[in-house]
């Protein structure tokens, strides 16, 4: 490990983050805990990617794509949170492992 | 060890610690209260980076954007007497166990590779750079994210709409 903060402690923060994403997704069961723990990956990946703007080769467009990314990532919440209110209006629930009715 | 190592550091610690906040919590409250405190690390390791827009698109976006509507979630599908998250105890070894070797793969593989060294280049504003590549390279993706956001929004509309007449 170099001594001066580098590309490899971004990228290391950046894995952290990412396997806590997964640790949140695979283990919450309430829709709206699994939709922090894709954010929180979502952050990992623009973390990489803005890293490797600042110290790689790649030029500015390492920040284009994370402007792309944020855009996904609020789009999904609105849809993921309107899904997951009409899911509780009609079975009272938001545990992902109690909805698995797909007729009532 | 100058300034900016020691703000990394900080920063760094800032932002795991409270993600971990948001993924062990019991309370999902807190949970989306740690994640606010997530948002803004990472924002603050865009600055670091030098990457001012992002940054500042991290924090109107994510924080002004993301966690209300989290917010406004929590609020409206959680009763007021069980707030408490559930969670499976039984199987908690698997998941540990899977996103530790997730971990360390990562981890092991970013410390050993050799990583073209590239001279850092002396910070200059990204807002106009990045505005010009959006116009010219990125105009087909940037067009349909347009088209995506609204579609999300006109679905995200009809999707939570609560139907009067159609009783289902």
């Amino acid at each position: 490990m170099p001594m001066h903060v580098g590309l490899v402690h971004f990228l290391v923060v950046s894995a952290v983050l990412f396997s806590l994403g997964i640790y949140g997704v695979i283990t919450r069961k309430n829709a709206i805990m699994v939709l922090m723990g894709i954010e929180l990956i979502l952050n990992a990946a623009n973390i990489n990617f803005i890293a490797f703007t600042r110290f790689g080769t790649m030029n500015i467009s390492g920040q284009v794509v994370a402007v792309f990314v944020i855009i996904l990532a609020a789009a999904e919440a609105a849809v993921l949170l309107a899904i997951v209110l009409n899911i509780f209006q009609q079975m009272n629930t938001v545990n992902v492992d109690e909805v698995d009715k797909l007729k009532n | 060890m100058d300034w900016y190592d020691i703000l990394f550091y900080a920063f760094a610690v800032l932002t795991i610690g409270s993600a971990i906040g948001v993924v062990f919590s019991r309370n999902i409250v807190y949970a989306a209260f740690s994640l606010l405190f997530t948002f803004f690390g990472v924002a603050a390791l865009y600055v670091l980076l030098s990457a001012d827009f992002i940054a500042i698109t991290q924090i109107l976006l994510y924080v002004g954007g993301v966690l209300v509507l989290i917010v406004f979630g929590i609020m409206l599908t959680t009763r007021a007497q069980k707030v408490e998250v559930k969670q499976g105890f039984i199987r908690l070894l698997p998941p540990v166990l899977v996103a530790g070797i997730i971990a360390g793969t990562l981890i092991g593989v970013l410390t050993t590779t050799k990583w073209p060294a590239a001279g850092l280049a002396p910070y200059e504003e990204t807002a106009r750079p990045i505005g010009a590549l959006l116009m010219t390279t990125f105009v087909l993706p940037f067009e349909l994210a347009s088209i995506l956001l609204l579609v999300a929004l006109i679905g995200a509309v009809i999707i939570a709409r609560r139907e009067k007449t159609r009783r289902v």
